[in-house]
């Protein structure tokens, strides 16, 4: 988050308010490691139905939204589930094989 | 076969000796000695980055190894009703705690993939749900997928009801 500062009026000063000073945007780890993505890809093993119950209880999705990734993956071949740091991507990416999907941790170009 | 939630339980009953058999065999069906491929799947890699695959054999490979093991643990137990009795199987009822239902769920989705992936079906038989289990290993396989897909829908439908 970036903050923004007026810099200080001075004793008989005509100016009423110097230009704002843009303080330098500091980042988190966090947001410096951000380009990173769960897919998830086709598997015609896994039930549909198993499928959209597991990114239900991975990802915390509502119903028609892991029924949407579901179709998408069907459909397409793959779908992108989550995108952020890192480590919370491996997690997930390790949540989604210990219900024996078939899911890769991508880095965004 | 007929199988239903009762209380705190799904019941399947009414096996017959066939079914039975098929449900002895979801445990060992789940080792994928003899079939690399198999292996491979249960243990896909994680991403396309060396360095991310290495540490993922060494940190994360074990614990999905301990994970799998002890869901079908838990089904090789519950399946015990099904064997050391000498009465007729048409009276015999597996119960199921709901509380089994993810190691079940787990359990039987390892022995579909490692039985997939060791007949290495197509996408059109995977869809074949009429396919006689008579015949050949490999219908039989193609039974047992549908069979645990089977088990594994109706468990779905009833913990999410």
């Amino acid at each position: 988050m970036s903050a923004v500062s007026a810099g200080p009026l001075e004793k008989g000063s005509t100016s009423t308010v110097e230009a704002p000073v843009r303080e330098k945007e500091t980042r988190g780890e966090e947001e410096l490691d951000l380009p990173w993505q769960v897919v998830v890809h086709n598997d015609p093993v896994n039930l549909m139905t198993y499928v959209t119950m597991v990114f239900q209880r991975v990802f915390g999705y509502p119903r028609e939204k892991a029924e949407r990734h579901m179709l998408e993956v069907h459909q397409k071949g793959r779908s992108i589930l989550w995108s952020g740091v890192r480590e919370r991507a491996e997690f997930y990416v390790q949540q989604l094989h210990g219900h024996l999907l078939l899911a890769t941790l991508e880095k965004i170009d | 076969m007929e199988i239903c939630r009762a209380g705190d339980a799904l019941q399947i009953s009414d096996l017959d000796p066939f079914l039975a058999e098929l449900l002895r065999q979801i445990p060992i069906s789940t080792n994928p000695d003899g079939a690399p491929g198999a292996e491979a799947r249960l243990f896909a890699q994680p991403s396309a980055e060396e360095e991310i695959c290495a540490e993922w054999k060494s940190y994360v490979e074990p614990e999905l190894r301990r994970l799998f093991r002890s869901a079908s643990e838990t089904v090789a137990d519950d399946l015990e009703q099904l064997n050391g009795s000498k009465k007729s199987l048409s009276n015999c009822t597996l119960h199921i705690p709901i509380q089994h239902a993810d190691a079940w769920l787990n359990t039987l989705n390892q022995a579909r993939l490692v039985i997939a992936t060791k007949y290495n079906f197509s996408d059109e038989e995977l869809n074949d749900h009429d396919r006689s289990p008579i015949g050949s290993r490999r219908d039989l396989g193609l039974f047992q997928i549908n069979f645990y897909g089977f088990l594994q829908e109706f468990i779905l439908r009833e913990i999410s009801a």
